[in-house]
């Protein structure tokens, strides 16, 4: 460890050759897991888009990433579940391993200048204990529908939260299935435009505030849209809109906890 | 006047096509300026996909030379496909920049970068979707100059109907000449119009503008002359030669893109034009003579294209990268620069002998073994000798058992069918190759775990060339040959298992030997099949041989020629071709001798290491062959730091003491 921080930061990212023994990669010593979001035209970046993006991101930054043992070592990068290609996002996570430890808010500004704008790392905890995976269970959707009248909205809204089950389809890797996008919405609200800026020409446009479980399959902003085609027949003019608020755990009272909030709390008690 | 972006508009549509993120931008390295902040604006084109186009060197390094000027903006467009196209004729959305997202139409000069003859239908596409008439004739002051470059500009006479101008030759130098006219003429005012305009440029004699020259045919078909129709244009227009690769070390700030493309990798060009003398390849000629960048050049853009990019590929381009005069100090250098590093190099290796693998050895240090790629080109000795492409069998063997015993289990073998006077037995030679290749293998390799790919590609005779005049096989031929090939491959069952056999049909190779070839007159099947919606010729799910078929016999016999009049026809000396007023500085003469020197198999040596065989282009173009070695090496890179080690009372596992200085 000590020679290799001694190095340049480029020596200290080895894939060893291939003909030594496995096992010769640095050891994790610290995780870090990050929030960041897609937004704007780059919100059409798939996931592997952005993996690919990231990765670059983190030799621009001269990150200490870790790499897994074996013949083809990868980076040690987990992502917890990415928005689908074409929606923006204000909270995706992942978390990354480090053979170096560094300070997440200097890891954070620097990844975040290595990244296009529009592909924003907003946060960066220390890891706690857990799993990111075991703390996602439901996401906050805010879907905007230009063009479309929000009493229109309402009324589809309310067939459809009526309703015990909404059968949809989607082509999967599967193929063609039907399932219902019903039971997963725990909130399914119209809410109030936000106010124009004066003189501006106002387009009617419907906001969906959405609130749905992780379930299998799982079921997207797009299969609640269809929801509302098959109850109400709302057939949007435009392309929708839709932007991840936010992911974690599901309260009872219907809230979502922020995933990074524990790693947090034990940094705190680290700190003491 | 400002022009506002169409991104709006073109938003509601991405989400109903497929990989969106393709025409979003966002690229690091991306360069938006304020439009009225700038005087000369460029709109360039790779006139293919994004994913083919974005990877392109001549378009970056053009983008940044350009945009280093601060009074000119430079942006990108690429081709869309098909399902975005229809929706923005549907929604009446433009062709546009993915800078910016700015509508090309706005733009002073269009600048389209043919690397294949087969993106002209391409071309038109975006013409027809920026709202700029196809026709050069019916633009006014209103549209932007539309000028082709690339390679495929040699010939752009299928294509002189529908561009303005055309560049041979180097871009850097060429682009800012344009942009100084450009600027000039529109400072005072613009005099003259449009017309004074490409006049202007006409008089540099190194910018074709095709309205200025007026070409007569003889009542057989064939070319009567090409000449200026107007007294203050040249008679030849001259290629342009970039000298001293060291002062335009570009690449500096690569375009990396969010979207997949079919290059991840920071390139560098390690050297520009070729002597080796490949009769068949056009990129040789008309890019002579030999110009290397140093050593010192390359480590140094290396060293600031990774950092800049994140990239973990190097790749060393060149027409024959292992003959830079200081090619093992380069490897070996950057293979010690980043030998604790997950980078890793590669070069097209195309040079069929054991030094090869020496650099290949070196490159796969750090532990990935990349394929490797040999290019006798044809089976035979006898046609090698016709094709000049100086390689025996044994040389051939020696190298890939040398592979194959240390430790490469694959190598692809590159061949071409259709060479002139190819017969069944040249191309049958191919199999009795790769049997042998496998059977010493085995024996060096120790084991039968090993395998070779033979990919074969279909010739097509270039502008240029000593293959100018060679007449074109036909597509069944090619075919039933190549039939051939795969049973005498497959004809010993343990050696053939382990050969793979890829190739094209002849039919794609006729038409680019039809668009390559071809005159004035040929710009009328272009756009014929355009009209019939032929689009992404390059890409074999799209390309259609019987609309082209179709498309020619449609229009073709008013002029009395047809389809195998430009491709299966041998062309006599005399003959004047659509080109001869283009100046590559080859001199014709001298290739019509290498085409009778190839005809009775004489083989002619690279002027780098022999004495200057009058090829006519250093002389033609003021130029000379500037290569090494200049002794220098690449040193140990210094250590970068950027990241520090967090506060002591969270550093858990380190002692503070370690930690990296900021």
């Amino acid at each position: 460890m000590k020679t290799l921080l001694k190095g340049s930061l480029l020596r200290r990212l080895p894939i060893p050759p291939k003909n030594q023994p496995v096992g010769g990669q640095a050891p994790v010593v610290q995780r870090i897991r990050l929030r960041y979001a897609k937004r704007g035209p780059l919100r059409f970046t798939s996931h592997r888009d952005f993996a690919r993006a990231f990765e670059r991101a983190l030799r621009r930054a001269t990150v200490p990433i870790a790499f897994s043992q074996g013949f083809t070592p990868h980076p040690k990068i987990s992502y917890a579940s990415a928005a689908p290609t074409g929606v923006g996002s204000e909270a995706e996570y992942l978390e990354i391993g480090l053979q170096a430890p560094v300070d997440p808010e200097e890891l954070r500004v620097a990844l975040d200048a290595a990244l296009s704008p529009g592909l924003d790392v907003l946060e960066a905890v220390i890891a706690g204990g857990g799993s990111l995976a075991d703390r996602i269970d439901a996401s906050h959707w805010r879907i905007e529908l230009p063009e479309v009248e929000p009493a229109v909205a309402e009324k589809a809204v309310a067939a459809f939260l009526g309703s015990s089950e909404v059968l949809v389809e989607r082509m999967t890797k599967q193929g063609r299935r039907s399932f219902d996008a019903r039971a997963a919405v725990t909130r399914c609200e119209v809410t109030h435009e936000p106010d124009l800026p004066s003189g501006a020409v106002a387009v009617p446009c419907a906001i969906i505030d959405l609130v749905v479980r992780q379930v299998t399959p799982a079921v997207r902003p797009d299969d609640v849209l269809s929801g509302l085609r098959v109850v109400a027949g709302l057939e949007p003019p435009v392309p929708p809109r839709v932007t991840r608020l936010a992911q974690g755990t599901l309260t009872a009272q219907g809230e979502i906890v922020d995933p990074l909030d524990a790693d947090r709390v034990d940094v705190g008690i680290g700190e003491r | 006047m400002s022009v506002s972006s169409v991104f709006p508009q073109l938003e509601q549509l991405l989400p109903r096509v497929s990989k969106p993120i393709q025409y979003v931008g966002g690229e690091l390295g991306v360069v938006v300026k304020d439009w009225d902040a700038t005087v000369v604006r460029w709109a360039l084109m790779y006139p293919d996909a994004y994913e083919v186009g974005l990877p392109n060197q001549g378009v970056q390094i053009l983008y940044e030379v350009l945009n280093e000027q601060e009074d000119v903006l430079a942006e990108r467009t690429y081709s869309v496909w098909p399902d975005l196209e229809a929706l923005m004729k549907e929604n009446g959305v433009p062709q546009f920049t993915v800078d910016a997202h700015r509508p090309v139409k706005a733009f002073d000069v269009f600048g389209l970068s043919f690397a294949t003859e087969l993106g002209y239908t391409n071309m038109l596409s975006a013409l027809d979707l920026a709202g700029i008439p196809l026709d050069s004739a019916d633009r006014d002051e209103n549209h932007p100059i539309v000028l082709a470059g690339g390679h495929a500009s040699f010939n752009p006479e299928p294509i002189a109907d529908f561009i303005d101008a055309a560049v041979l030759g180097d871009g850097e130098e060429a682009v800012l000449e344009i942009t100084g006219i450009i600027r000039d003429w529109k400072a005072e005012g613009r005099p003259g119009g449009r017309d004074e305009l490409l006049l202007r440029l006409a008089r540099t004699e190194s910018i074709y503008v095709p309205r200025f020259y007026d070409v007569d045919y003889l009542p057989d078909g064939r070319i009567q002359r090409v000449v200026p129709n107007r007294p203050d244009v040249p008679f030849r227009v001259a290629k342009r030669t970039t000298m001293d690769l060291d002062a335009w070390p570009y690449p500096k700030k690569p375009l990396v893109p969010l979207a997949e493309t079919v290059h991840e990798r920071y390139a560098v060009e390690i050297f520009r034009g070729c002597t080796r003398g490949c009769r068949f390849c056009q990129a040789g000629m008309i890019t002579r003579p030999v110009r290397e960048r140093s050593i010192t050049t390359v480590g140094q853009m290396v060293k600031e294209g990774l950092e800049f990019s994140g990239y973990s590929e190097v790749g060393l381009l060149s027409l024959s990268s292992a003959d830079h005069s200081e090619i093992g100090d380069m490897c070996s250098g950057l293979a010690e620069q980043y030998a604790d590093t997950n980078v890793s190099l590669s070069l097209p290796s195309t040079r069929v002998d054991a030094f090869n693998i020496d650099l290949a050895q070196e490159l796969s240090r750090n532990g990935r073994r990349t394929g490797l790629t040999f290019a006798p080109e044809g089976g035979s000795e006898r046609i090698r000798k016709v094709i000049n492409k100086m390689v025996t069998k044994e040389d051939l063997i020696r190298t890939v058992v040398t592979a194959y015993s240390n430790g490469w289990r694959q190598v692809k073998l590159y061949f071409m069918c259709g060479l002139p006077t190819e017969t069944d037995e040249d191309v049958l030679e191919i199999a009795h190759m790769a049997h042998e290749v496998i059977r010493a293998g085995r024996e060096a390799a120790g084991t039968k775990d090993i395998r070779c790919t033979v990919s074969i590609g279909g010739f097509v005779p270039k502008p240029h060339t000593p293959f100018q005049w060679a007449s074109m096989e036909r597509p069944e031929v090619i075919d039933a040959r190549l039939r051939m090939l795969k049973n005498e491959i497959n004809s010993d069952r343990s050696l053939g298992r382990a050969i793979g056999f890829r190739y094209h049909d002849g039919e794609p190779s006729l038409i680019e030997g039809l668009l390559s070839r071809g005159d004035r007159r040929v710009g009328k099947v272009i756009r014929r099949v355009w009209e019939k919606g032929g689009r992404f010729d390059g890409w074999s799910e799209h390309f259609s041989y019987s609309r082209w078929v179709e498309a020619s016999t449609e229009v073709l016999p008013e002029y009395g020629v047809d389809l195998d009049w430009f491709t299966t026809r041998e062309r006599e000396e005399l003959e004047v071709l659509p080109w001869d007023h283009l100046d590559s500085g080859l001199d014709k003469d001298w290739l019509w001798q290498d085409w009778q020197d190839s005809l009775s198999e004489y083989e002619q040596d690279d002027c780098r290491w022999t004495p200057c065989f009058d090829c006519g282009v250093c002389p033609a173009m003021d130029t000379e062959i500037q290569i090494g070695p200049t002794g220098k090496k690449l040193l140990p890179l210094t250590p970068v730091n950027r990241l520090t080690a967090p506060p002591a009372a969270l550093d858990l596992n380190e002692n503070p003491s370690q930690r990296v200085p900021a």
